[in-house]
């Protein structure tokens, strides 16, 4: 078998095949077999030989008290949040880097005035306290 | 079927399918698993678009930022309670039957797309040339300068909209 | 592409990932030679000629473990977390160009890639984490994530300079932008945020709280055993490695250095520096507080990796 994909000098949409990625959904599903593969290989070498005891959460020797996930700080919701706004922030300096040279002065001023609306947010947030811990 | 077209297929069905068993989970932190696939899926269809960028962003934002997001909500719901109160609202019939129409409404028009849209002049090879990064850097900081610089100012009111809402809650 | 050239992929693939994966293991060695002698004791002697045989041993005892799983665990979450891990720790390793022209695959988004896959991987240990069903395990989590949402910001802010320096995200072009010199000098600032940035991304010491022994018995691991625990630690050195190879490849010049040795060489000689440096952090420094490191993340390094883009666009501009 000779599997061969002809280009035309314009590829049209919905008949492109991103060859470069090949290589990344092998190591992606080599690696997951490798993962499984550990797992399951040592199936038929190690013991198994549970009782509820051993099967119960560690908690220092001690049976376990309470629920094991308890509700936490309101804070760390809004930190959350805040990631999200800045992780699309950084999302739109990458492009930016990348051209950057192309763009020039002009580029680097609009940029700032992107980078500045935000830090307005980022002084606001600062000067609410939620970024403290008490 | 051409490989596209096979590709297409498998990421129709499966995200299709995926995203049913995001919404019909009992346990929401299954879902949360289940979103990871389909977000995973997602980004591979924009690969097959040649974007990249996007299938990069897909995975940085929607998966790394927005889920972690969610599992912290999660963590704050009661699962135990979660489990044993009603899935749906009592509306899902007329949600059900707005899909169902909407399903027949894209397979009407389906039909009728004969002429696909000319292609412009970034074409496939144009962007590889330079690079998905280079090619929406230069087009989005001249020409789509001021949806850009609108977006800083939509950020803007979601980080101030986060600690008003939060500050609200906890008084 | 022909059936040669994808056959050519799939060796190419198998080939690196396998000898990465026998090096994973001595690098754990490694690391206990390399703590036993700051510590003044010898790390393992007795398997073979001082130790060497370690990890083989070690492997071997891990296969031969019993599997425990937790009954209240959330079994399917519970299974799959570690492989995640693995999955996102190892594929990482595809972008890193060993050396002039050799990488599994060379993404024009390599820099993108790289964030996009550790950003899953930080899923494994929350989602490991929260499956056990164990307070430590549960604190291990949430404290990964507090992590995450912490630093990743500032590593990919911090990569945004080198993005400027070299006009492209794509690895191997990074470093033959560093002919004519290499970026540590014109990115220092953005080099000092992406170490400590990697430090709380790979869950090593200062920032190893989602494991910290000494509070959290084992942290998101806590009630882990056999093969899924060591695919936790398999995950967090593939890490390691990727992260070090990342720092080399954006700030010290990559596979690049005189000519007496190949390229491959100078990338392993400078990698294997760098994971030393992870040891020797390990041995040095005790462990951050959970709202120190956040404060540190958000009030510090953020700012200044922001500052550091400034400086750059201003000298690039000059």
């Amino acid at each position: 078998m000779h599997v061969v994909f002809v280009y035309k000098t314009t590829t049209m949409p919905g008949t492109y095949i991103p060859s470069d990625y090949l290589s990344v959904a092998v190591i992606i599903i080599f690696a997951a077999l490798i993962g499984l593969g550990a797992i399951a290989a040592g199936l038929l070498v190690r013991p198994r030989r549970p009782y509820a005891r051993k099967l119960m959460p560690y908690e220092s020797g001690n049976p376990p008290v309470g629920e094991p996930r308890y509700r936490f700080s309101v804070k760390f919701y809004i930190v959350a949040m805040l990631f999200v706004v800045f992780d699309v922030e950084a999302v739109f300096l990458y492009p930016w880097a990348v051209a950057y040279d192309k763009l020039g002065i002009f580029g680097f001023v609009e940029m700032m005035l992107f980078i500045f609306i935000l830090l307005i947010g980022y002084i606001y947030v600062w000067k609410k306290g939620a970024f403290n811990w008490e | 079927m051409t490989l596209p077209q096979l590709f297409f297929t498998y990421f129709a069905i499966s995200m299709t399918i995926l995203s049913v068993l995001v919404v019909t989970r009992r346990n929401p932190v299954h879902s949360v698993l289940w979103m990871l696939v389909l977000f995973i899926h997602i980004a591979a269809l924009y690969l097959f678009l040649n974007a990249e960028f996007l299938a990069a962003v897909q995975i940085i934002v929607y998966a790394g930022a927005r889920l972690v997001l969610f599992v912290f909500v999660i963590m704050l719901l009661n699962l135990k309670k979660e489990k044993t109160e009603k899935k749906y609202q009592d509306q899902w019939p007329v949600g059900a039957g707005i899909s169902l129409l909407m399903i027949i409404f894209f397979v009407l028009i389906m039909g009728k797309i004969t002429e696909l849209p000319a292609l412009g002049k970034y074409s496939i090879e144009a962007i590889q040339s330079e690079g998905s990064l280079m090619t929406i850097g230069k087009v989005l900081y001249t020409e789509y300068i001021l949806p850009f610089e609108i977006a800083s100012v939509i950020l803007l009111v979601a980080i101030i909209g986060a600690v008003v809402l939060a500050k609200k809650r906890i008084e | 592409m022909s059936l040669s050239e994808i056959l050519w992929v799939l060796i190419k693939t198998v080939l690196v990932v396998s000898v990465f994966l026998l090096h994973v293991m001595y690098v754990q060695y490694f690391e206990r030679k390399v703590i036993g002698h700051m510590q003044g004791r010898m790390g393992p002697m007795r398997v073979g000629w001082h130790g060497l045989l370690q990890p083989i041993a070690d492997s071997i005892k891990l296969f031969f473990k019993e599997d425990i799983i937790p009954s209240s665990a959330d079994k399917p979450i519970f299974y799959i977390a570690p492989i995640i891990g693995v999955v996102a720790g190892v594929s990482t390793l595809a972008v890193i160009p060993l050396w002039s022209g050799f990488s599994i695959a060379d993404l024009n988004v390599g820099i993108l890639y790289i964030l996009a896959l550790s950003a899953l991987a930080s899923f494994s240990v929350i989602l490991g984490g929260w499956a056990s069903n164990s307070k430590y395990s549960f604190l291990g989590g949430l404290r990964s994530s507090a992590q995450v949402i912490s630093y990743e910001i500032a590593m990919g802010l911090s990569l945004v300079g080198v993005m400027m320096m070299s006009g492209s995200a794509n690895l191997s072009d990074i470093v033959n932008a560093q002919k004519g010199g290499w970026f540590i000098v014109p990115q220092f600032i953005a080099f000092v945020v992406f170490m400590i940035a990697v430090f709380a991304e790979t869950n090593r010491v200062p920032f190893d709280l989602p494991e910290a022994e000494t509070e959290l018995v084992s942290g998101f691991a806590t009630e882990y055993s056999g093969m899924r625990w060591a695919l936790f630690f398999m995950a967090e050195y593939a890490g390691m490695f990727v992260m070090s190879g990342l720092a080399v490849v954006c700030f010290f010049g990559g596979w690049s250095g005189p000519a007496f040795l190949p390229g491959v060489v100078w990338f392993l000689l400078k990698v294997y520096s760098f994971i030393f440096l992870f040891f020797w952090v390990r041995a040095t420094l005790p462990r951050y507080r959970y709202d120190q490191l956040m404060g540190l993340g958000w009030k510090l390094f953020i700012p200044l990796a922001l500052a550091n883009i400034i400086l750059t666009g201003l000298i690039k501009l000059l």
